[in-house]
């Protein structure tokens, strides 16, 4: 296990071409787009703009959450719905019997909600664990079904399919989404933070070790049980953060919206297609797609054409940039260096040396997607 | 008594269930992709036949005479389309792109039949076949009859054509059929073809015996995932055992205990199974790698 995992050097190369955009774009990008999100609001205060923000948010924090465990240790789940659920439970059960008054005090329980999704992924994760591939895919949409059944079911608990009211906050017409915006803005720059770390850190090197050969990494003295499980708990914690925002937002928790297969597959598209396993694909993924949903939703009234238009961008999408978005662009600024170095090379020296074309196309060759 | 009529219910409807799952299960053996579209499929082979019997009085049965040979033709449609060109990572690529399909299929089914309840209502819908206590409805009979037909005749084209011979080699090792020279891409887009027509003639009986609309797909997807995973991926025996025994386990525990529990209970079924044997009851034990 050494850090040339990270950033594979590739072979075939004859100068090492970095994996990353520069530093600057990095960070510049970074900060810029974190002053956009900070400042969009305030910029654009109509109501109907900044609910769109709000679900932005919310599925940030659960897209980079989700990565967090099936892009980093390959293990697709599409059953984190589950814990959409539970966050969503655990915040209005809590508002109803500690008689948690509505407004900011609502958002003291998304810490709770996070938690109890978190405590709840170790059995189910250790249980679904054991097996790989699909079968790991659909026993998680199984898992999301159980739960979603035991929502309808256990009518004491949950009021079955009356769904729970919680208590909506009393925030003046204008201003009711700013407050859920910005906590929702923390919460999805705290889900960035632990991806960034988890990608930067040992651990994390575990687990994307377990992405590329579970078996191999098992043989060098990877803990993949225990590794796998503790993404799979962090990436619970944010999912049912995000539930526990998006459940006093809308002010009223049912089964089939708490525990939602389209939410399921939302998440994995969002994140597929900014780029699976990178830090910035679930961010790009987001911001493009949520928006975009949320527009033709409103541009098509409810159902329907909605459907198709976004069905039809999927396909396109995923015919067009298989890898995903963020993915295309490192490769289009490799391709760019490697152009410029090649034109700087070929001035000096004459020509000569390999295409740029046939370089590129090596090293992708050894690049995992 | 009641749990006898209960089994003997489970037993009929699994009958076509395990059509559905046969569709499933055969499509991610030789081509290692999940169909996720399935349960969209079955309810637009559910639409099909509703709309040739509320328009044109075309008995549900013999829909399928029509309805089979079309979504045959969509299952290829959709192999040269949709799965053909994904080349890296399959399974996770292609269980997205059917998503896709059956997100593009179920909006275009919202907007030609709306999302109210419909359910094809035959004349002989409420009438039973009556031995002693035991109540057979003829609608469960005529469809447990053709299940078998059509997997009867699936049978034969698996175990006793040249076609079958293909299939099957390409289900052991899709390279090494290429190499004694066939041709994986049209056994490939023939199978995805089954499957769907096999959906159609699910999708026939579900309308008959269910009312349903554009959203009953998820609830469907869901036990045919649950159903084939029980069965083990690939395994056509499996799926039939499965689709059997879980509509059993659910008949059973509704009658004894209660209607609302009876899913859960086969999903907890499956759970316990699959931490004793994880590949399914008939699946291949997967090698190596995830």
């Amino acid at each position: 296990m050494t850090a040339t995992e990270v950033t594979p050097v590739g072979a075939a190369a004859p100068e090492h071409i970095p994996y990353e955009l520069p530093r600057p774009a990095r960070w510049g990008g970074t900060g810029l787009l974190l002053a956009v999100l900070v400042l969009f609001p305030l910029v654009f205060p109509n109501p109907a703009v900044t609910s769109i923000g709000v679900f932005t948010m919310i599925y940030l924090t659960a897209a980079c959450g989700w990565n967090i465990f099936s892009g980093y240790s390959g293990y697709i789940s599409i059953g984190h719905a589950a814990y959409y659920g539970i966050g969503q439970y655990t915040v209005a059960l809590l508002a109803m019997h500690l008689k948690v008054p509505a407004g900011w005090d609502t958002f003291g329980l998304l810490p709770a909600a996070g938690l109890v999704s978190a405590v709840a992924a170790v059995p189910i994760g250790f249980l679904l664990l054991r097996v790989r591939k699909h079968t790991f895919i659909v026993l998680t949409i199984a898992v999301m079904f159980i739960l979603q059944l035991l929502a309808f079911n256990l009518t004491s608990w949950t009021n079955g399919s009356g769904g729970l009211e919680l208590p909506i906050a009393t925030w003046q017409g204008s201003f009711f989404n700013e407050p859920f915006y910005y906590v929702g803005l923390v919460a999805a720059v705290a889900a960035c933070a632990v991806s960034w770390w988890v990608r930067r850190s040992k651990y994390g090197l575990g687990l994307l070790s377990i992405r590329d050969d579970e078996d191999r990494a098992r043989g060098l003295g990877i803990r993949a049980t225990r590794t796998k499980l503790t993404a799979y708990a962090i990436s619970a914690f944010f999912v049912g953060v995000a539930g526990g925002l998006y459940g006093p937002f809308v002010g009223s928790v049912y089964p089939q919206f708490g525990f939602d297969p389209n939410f399921d597959l939302a998440v994995a598209v969002l994140v597929f297609v900014g780029g699976i396993g990178t830090l910035a694909g679930p961010v790009i993924g987001t911001l493009l797609l949520i928006p975009l949903q949320q527009y033709f939703y409103l541009q098509f009234g409810n159902a329907n054409l909605y459907l198709i238009a976004y069905g039809v961008l999927f396909v396109i999408i995923l015919r067009l940039l298989p890898a995903g978005i963020a993915p295309s662009i490192i490769r289009m600024w490799r391709w760019f260096l490697l152009n410029r170095r090649r034109a700087a090379a070929a001035a000096a020296a004459g020509a000569g040396a390999p295409g740029p074309a046939a370089v590129v196309a090596a090293e992708a060759k050894q690049v995992k997607p | 008594m009641v749990i006898l009529q209960a089994i003997i219910d489970g037993i009929l409807v699994g009958g076509f269930y395990a059509l559905m799952a046969c569709g499933l299960t055969l499509v991610f053996g030789v081509m290692e992709i999940v169909n996720f579209a399935q349960g969209i499929l079955v309810v637009l082979g559910a639409y099909l036949s509703y709309a040739l019997y509320s328009h044109l009085r075309v008995d549900p049965f013999l829909s399928l005479l029509i309805t089979i040979p079309g979504m045959f033709l969509v299952g290829i449609a959709v192999y040269w389309t949709m799965i053909k060109p994904i080349g890296q990572d399959r399974v996770i690529m292609s269980l997205l792109t059917m998503f896709a399909v059956g997100t593009i299929i179920e909006g275009i089914l919202d907007l030609v039949f709306t999302s109210n309840l419909v359910q094809t209502s035959t004349s002989y819908e409420n009438s039973s076949l009556r031995v002693g206590p035991l109540i057979f409805p003829y609608v469960y009979l005529y469809a447990f009859a053709m299940s078998a037909v059509l997997l009867g005749g699936l049978y034969l084209l698996l175990y006793r054509t040249r076609f079958g011979r293909s299939l099957r080699a390409a289900m052991q090792n899709t390279t090494a059929a290429r190499l004694v020279g066939i041709n994986t891409d049209w056994v490939s887009a023939f199978t995805l073809g089954i499957g769907v027509g096999l959906a159609a003639a699910g999708g026939m009986v579900f309308g008959l015996t269910n009312s349903f609309d554009a959203a009953s797909s998820y609830d469907l997807i869901s036990r045919l995932l649950a159903i084939v995973i029980f069965g083990g991926f690939g395994s056509l025996g499996g799926a039939l055992i499965a689709s059997i025994v879980m509509l059993v386990i659910e008949d059973v525990v509704a009658v004894v205990w209660s209607p609302t529990w009876g899913q859960t209970t086969f999903y907890i079924v499956l759970i316990i199974i699959l931490l004793l044997r994880p590949q399914g009851l008939m699946g291949r034990r997967a090698v190596r790698a995830q």
